[in-house]
């Protein structure tokens, strides 16, 4: 089975597409002939031409407001927004229309985009090039909101984002791009080709929507968590000696409760981590849903642990970063109540 | 005394109670606009995007190198598409009053913009309208009582009840679904035509805002994307003078024409009496010959007045003098082109009558048929059920529950 980083995997979802689906287009800034600053479209364009893999003018409200026309005359756009950061100039767009269309036309018209953008801290990046704004999407009726954690799902769960009929906002979390990050910046990266999810098959296939997945089975504790945090929350509990059951959501809308409170009910205990600052996060949707589903199950109250709630300081990372310190207390906390 | 910087407030020319003042209205006389060739350098023909083109003069002849010189069968086809949108706007209008429906808009004087534009246009082509573009859909051929029925809420309503009136679509007329949100439309054509011309088709997309909505970035979004990639798109900025209260100066109209914003992107900008049937049917022509042909897209500023308020939640008289709309000085849409047939010969006033009155019957007998389907108050209703559905294409199971629990909340 080959090797490949997430930035390879999701390569390669989109160039089978590109290959499979003659209505595929691929757009954004400097994703074309440059081939994307992390590298992700890198290549496409010289396979596909320039009609199909088309570099933009910087503005994203455009970028989501042309991919909506151009989904309802039949083209199943992949957008790709630079940082998540620049994503807020096509909210209304995303918001008001290409999440609302379909509803609003009765089913007649719809666009199938997707919406890729790299998300999430601990590269150095401040307050513009860091933040986590998945919380704010699964908000909004009528889009689905992915973040894969590894090359494997990254591939498969694009691959499932483009073939979908619905609108998907498909975070990628940057810092794993390259090796999977327990969360110590001090320790030398490690690389994909180390991971047993950096095997990825060359041809087609799909991981599906709104699945969940235990990535670690476990029965004292379980950690409901995505994107970078599934290493993070990995590393805590291992030095915590805890036996935790980590569930990577993958899908938050639509969410998989099923995957989720099975595992909150087997073992009692449950910890939510998520980079996204804390307050209105997507974690309070994930803890309220838990408390009705499982309330007369649970030990003890469920955890939380994300960013704080502050502006994402840069040079303050690792104060900053919901580090396995932070999630370790966390376990902690919901260990040691009665 | 040091000169200082100075804080501009535009001011609409006239208030309630004054006397309107056009003055500020810029225009040619009819036929004095030279027209040039479809493939023409934008460089070489920005005298489009500050004179006005003018096809009918006040003689009523229709003069110079726009003149469209359609058959007069076609001309009686606009003036009856124009009409019924009139007639059918009078009467929804007092529905409205009468409390069958919550909201209506008129087109009251932009009627020739719709009409002319969309009898100009292809069927295949696209339109992204904005909300008082409802003559595309009389020119299309929609059933009036399909619109009713969506103004209602009813259970033929085309929105299965989501939508505010007026907020219509019709894929297979090739409408596309009306926001409410402004100008957001306005990318979405673009990129439609984009997509147009990836697969090598010859359609055309086309939309339209008002000047008050020109101000979205949305707006300058769509300029932009349209010019860089040369789209097949034509875009209608429709100046019918006030985005509710708000006077065209404010969007950015005193300094300088809005279709002058087209050159200023790279793109064609055509400023049009848009009360004039016969030279919006021929800019439009231009400027779908243009785009279809590779040319690039185009600005169309249509100068026009809104003849009736913003809405029925609006009262202009509080903001604009009453009279503002007769002393209009491009005229009524209406009445120019009825006059203009008639001086062919084409048409008479016991004709024009005659017409009304067969118009005012088809609504009439329209609505009756409507209101069968139900209204938001009284007769049949759709199912709640439906609220439910469309949301994704498939109901994912958090909506199926909530489904249930508002069927419990009403008893099964």
């Amino acid at each position: 089975m080959p090797q490949m980083n997430m930035i390879q995997a999701l390569n390669s979802a989109m160039d089978i597409m590109l290959a499979r689906d003659p209505n595929v287009v691929v757009l954004g800034e400097d994703i074309g002939y440059f081939g994307g600053v992390f590298r992700v479209t890198d290549g496409l364009q010289r396979k596909y031409g320039e009609h199909r893999v088309l570099d933009t003018p910087i503005a994203e409200g455009a970028i989501v407001g042309a991919a909506i026309g151009m989904g309802v005359n039949g083209l199943r756009p992949v957008a790709e927004v630079q940082f998540a950061d620049y994503i807020y100039p096509a909210c209304d767009q995303i918001f008001s229309e290409l999440a609302r269309l379909r509803y609003r036309s009765a089913g007649e018209f719809w666009a199938p985009v997707t919406i890729r953008t790299p998300c999430g801290g601990g590269i150095r990046g401040g307050q513009t090039h860091s933040q986590s704004p998945e919380g704010i999407f699964t908000h909004v009726c009528g889009i689905k909101v992915v973040m894969p954690s590894n090359p494997y799902d990254a591939k498969g769960l694009l691959i499932a984002s483009i073939e979908d009929d619905d609108p998907v906002v498909f975070f990628e979390p940057k810092r794993i791009y390259n090796g999977p990050f327990d969360g110590e910046p001090n320790k030398p990266a490690v690389p994909w080709s180390t991971h047993p999810k950096g095997e990825v098959p060359e041809g087609y296939y799909t991981v599906p929507i709104g699945k969940a997945e235990v990535v670690r089975a476990g029965q004292q504790v379980t950690i409901v968590t995505y994107g970078t945090m599934i290493y993070v929350c990995e590393a805590a509990a291992r030095s915590l000696g805890l036996d935790a059951e980590i569930i990577d959501v993958r899908t938050m809308v639509p969410l998989d409760v099923d995957t989720i409170c099975t595992s909150v009910k087997k073992t009692g205990r449950c910890l939510i981590a998520h980079e996204a600052t804390r307050f209105s996060g997507f974690g309070a949707e994930l803890s309220a849903t838990i408390q009705e589903e499982c309330f007369w199950d649970l030990e003890a109250p469920i955890g939380r642990v994300a960013g704080w709630d502050t502006p994402y300081p840069h040079a303050f990372e690792w104060e900053y970063f919901p580090g396995p310190r932070r999630v370790a207390d966390g376990l902690k906390a919901v260990m040691e109540t009665p | 005394m040091p000169r200082r910087s100075r804080l501009h407030i535009p001011h609409a020319h006239s208030r309630p109670g004054e006397e309107p003042d056009f003055s500020y209205l810029e225009t040619s006389p009819a036929g004095a606009v030279a027209r040039p060739d479809v493939n023409a350098r934008v460089r070489d023909i920005s005298h489009l995007s500050v004179d006005l083109v003018r096809v009918l003069d006040d003689e009523h002849r229709a003069v110079g190198p726009w003149h469209p010189h359609l058959d007069p069968p076609e001309l009686q086809i606009g003036l009856r598409h124009m009409l019924l949108t009139r007639v059918y706007d009078e009467r929804m209008q007092r529905a409205q009053r009468t409390g069958k429906i919550s909201f209506y808009m008129r087109s009251f004087g932009e009627e020739a913009v719709s009409v002319a534009q969309c009898m100009a246009l292809r069927p295949r082509d696209m339109l992204f309208p904005s909300y008082r573009n409802q003559g595309l859909y009389v020119v299309r051929g929609r059933p009036l009582v399909d619109l009713m029925c969506q103004l209602l809420s009813n259970t033929r309503d085309m929105c299965k009840g989501r939508q505010l009136p007026v907020m219509y679509h019709w894929k297979e007329g090739r409408i596309f679904s009306i926001s409410g949100n402004l100008t957001t439309q306005f990318p979405q054509a673009v990129g439609w035509a984009m997509a147009a011309a990836i697969k090598g088709e010859d359609d055309i997309g086309v939309s339209w805002i008002g000047e008050g909505s020109s101000a979205e970035a949305d707006f300058h979004h769509a300029m932009l994307f349209a010019s860089v990639y040369q789209a097949p798109v034509i875009l209608n900025v429709v100046n019918n003078q006030w985005a509710i209260s708000t006077f065209q100066g404010f969007a950015g109209g005193e300094q300088r024409s809005f279709a002058a914003r087209g050159p200023g992107y790279g793109m064609a900008g055509v400023r049009v009496d848009g009360n004039d049937f016969l030279a919006v049917y021929a800019v439009t022509q231009w400027a779908a010959d243009r785009a279809r042909t590779g040319a690039g897209p185009t600005l169309i500023e249509h100068v026009t007045y809104r003849g009736a308020a913003h809405s029925t939640s609006d009262d202009p008289s509080r903001y604009r003098p009453k009279d503002d709309y007769e002393k209009w000085p491009l005229g009524d849409p209406v009445e120019r082109l009825k006059n203009h047939l008639i001086s062919l010969g084409e048409w008479s006033e016991e004709r024009h009558a005659a017409l009304v009155k067969e118009l005012e019957e088809h609504v009439v007998e329209s609505w009756k048929e409507a209101v069968q389907y139900g209204t938001l108050t009284d007769g049949p209703r759709l199912s709640r059920d439906l609220m439910w559905e469309d949301v994704f294409k498939e109901m994912p199971e958090h909506l199926r529950k909530q489904r249930e629990q508002l069927r419990a909340e009403q008893g099964g």
